[in-house]
């Protein structure tokens, strides 16, 4: 499995304070990879990083020609303005932007993608429902049928089934192995190691700095989970420059 | 009093009150799409800001040519540009919050024009920047306003995606596209632009007034972004024309007529609204089955 992603010791931040540290790997192409660990271990600043919307404080993320336009993101839905007043199928229809752009017509087969994503969600009826009315599972499916028409090499989740049913959840994750069967590379913050354990092959333990990556049945052990949990949050407004800095 | 004495007439036998009509028209062409997206943004105290942050363009430019319908609209533009812009710069290079950067700009801008105004011209001046004369639009007016509001339709049309995008999911806007900063300074320029040509009517006091309470009242009845922007418009041309009509029949001046008639419809949407109104939550009714 040749690498699809590459970091190169990479440190993301904000304000010269790392909230990643100096990690370094490969992402293989079609990879199933959970990453984990405790609040404020820089796992949503690294799906940020690899998406671009954070750039490196030092090192590098190499996507050996991935197009930017090649990602799809899931950010934390609190970063969602639930009350504007917009219906699930323009939400879902966002998922088309990468060909529709600017100006770009929704045609009829577009529309048929739109209506096969919402079904392969479970939300059909719900087309026309304002997404202030969504419950968060249905908010969930509803962002998921917009990744699904993103269409992307490589698929970034940040906490996609927290407070979901179990029903949910489990229809998502098939969504998830669905995508893994077609060889796009998927890699999800998650918080559920039981979760972890039974659906993803590849685990990035994260405590600022990687405390373990490889087959999650090892990542996940007792001894490095101790570990991540002994290195907790690290901000500090006196800390000196990184003597590793480049 | 008949209907047609009350309502048709004054705008059949004035030239005047149809000019006013056709200028309150067109800023409700371009006020209620930007105050629909103003309030969703949450910048609807940006838009007041703004609002003062362009009389000391116009102030200047009525220093140095009187009641000069260029010189005041090309000062407006560019105080309010550099309001504008100079707070979102300020912030980003500060890490101050915009609203604080965007108040100290505006208050300084109004002070300044206020102080202008006040060292060249008379107190009837003073009050002619402030509260617009609607009653006096001429013809250059009238096409200044007309070709802001067709420049501000267009641009709309171009930035609409974005502008959607970045008030409900900012962060997959950032992931798919780099034109959520262009828009937004697009958007900016806009609302500078429709208040510069509001306030001719208006005033730079009121001219917001138009943008943001047909906005807050529409938010009421609807909850879809198409109908909100087309009910804040028809809002804002219905405030317009009986805002008109109070001032022609009751000699009020014409511009706050037609903003606290746009109050009053928000004051009745504020307790009937059948979308978070008053009377849905002192009155509820019946639940429905599912």
């Amino acid at each position: 499995m040749s690498a699809q992603i590459s970091f190169r010791n990479l440190t993301l931040g904000y304000e010269r304070h790392p909230a990643v540290h100096h990690l370094s790997g490969d992402v293989g192409e079609g990879a199933l990879l959970a990453v984990c660990g405790s609040n404020g271990a820089g796992k949503s600043t690294l799906l940020k990083g690899i998406c671009g919307a954070l750039k490196p404080l030092g090192g590098a993320i190499d996507l050996h020609g991935v197009s930017p336009r090649d990602i799809a993101y899931l950010p934390q839905g609190a970063e969602i303005d639930r009350s504007f007043p917009i219906h699930v199928y323009d939400m879902v229809a966002m998922g088309l932007w990468r060909r529709a752009g600017l100006f770009g017509g929704i045609g009829r087969a577009d529309r048929q993608r739109i209506a096969d994503a919402i079904a392969a969600v479970g939300l059909e009826g719900f087309e026309a429902r304002p997404i202030g009315t969504l419950s968060g599972g249905q908010m969930q499916r509803t962002l998921f049928a917009r990744l699904l028409l993103q269409d992307a090499r490589v698929i970034l989740l940040d906490e996609p089934f927290t407070a979901l049913d179990a029903r949910t959840v489990s229809d998502l994750v098939d969504l998830v192995r669905r995508w893994h069967g077609e060889k796009r590379t998927v890699i999800a913050v998650l918080h559920d190691f039981d979760l972890v354990r039974a659906n993803f092959p590849e685990t990035l333990l994260l405590a600022r700095t990687p405390v373990a990556w490889g087959p999650t049945s090892e990542a996940l052990g007792s001894e490095n989970l101790l570990k991540a949990r002994r290195m907790g949050e690290a901000w500090r407004e006196d800390a000196h420059a990184c003597s590793d800095a480049a | 009093m008949n209907p047609y004495d009350l309502l048709i007439a004054p705008f059949t036998e004035f030239e005047f009150m149809r000019r006013a009509l056709a200028g309150v028209f067109a800023l409700a062409l371009g006020a209620g799409p930007l105050g629909a997206f103003l309030m969703l943004r949450r910048m609807s105290l940006t838009g007041d800001a703004m609002a003062h942050a362009i009389l000391p363009g116009a102030a200047i430019g009525f220093l140095f040519a009187g009641l000069n319908l260029y010189a005041m609209t090309a000062g407006g533009l560019v105080a309010g540009l550099v309001v504008a812009i100079g707070a979102g710069v300020v912030a980003r290079a500060t890490g101050m919050k915009e609203d604080a950067s965007l108040a100290a700009f505006y208050l300084i801008s109004l002070a300044l024009g206020v102080l202008i105004v006040s060292l060249k011209g008379s107190n009837v001046d003073l009050l002619h920047v402030l509260f617009g004369t609607v009653l006096g639009i001429d013809d250059a007016t009238l096409i200044l306003i007309a070709s802001i509001t067709t420049l501000t339709l267009v641009t709309l049309a171009f930035i609409w995606r974005p502008l959607v995008l970045e008030c409900v999911d900012p962060t997959f806007l950032a992931s798919v596209s780099r034109t959520g900063g262009i828009s937004h300074i697009a958007f900016l320029s806009l609302v500078v632009m429709n208040l510069v040509g509001g306030f001719h009517a208006l005033g730079t006091l009121l001219s917001v007034g138009l943008m943001m309470l047909p906005a807050a009242t529409a938010r009421f009845f609807v909850r879809d972004l198409t109908a909100l922007v087309m009910l804040a418009t028809f809002i804002a041309f219905v405030a317009g024309a009986i805002g008109l009509l109070v001032s022609y029949h009751l000699g009020t001046p014409s511009g706050p007529s037609i903003i606290l008639v746009a109050g009053l419809a928000y004051a009745g949407a504020v307790i009937f609204g059948p979308i978070g109104g008053l009377a849905s939550r002192v009155m509820p009714r019946r639940h429905l089955e599912a």
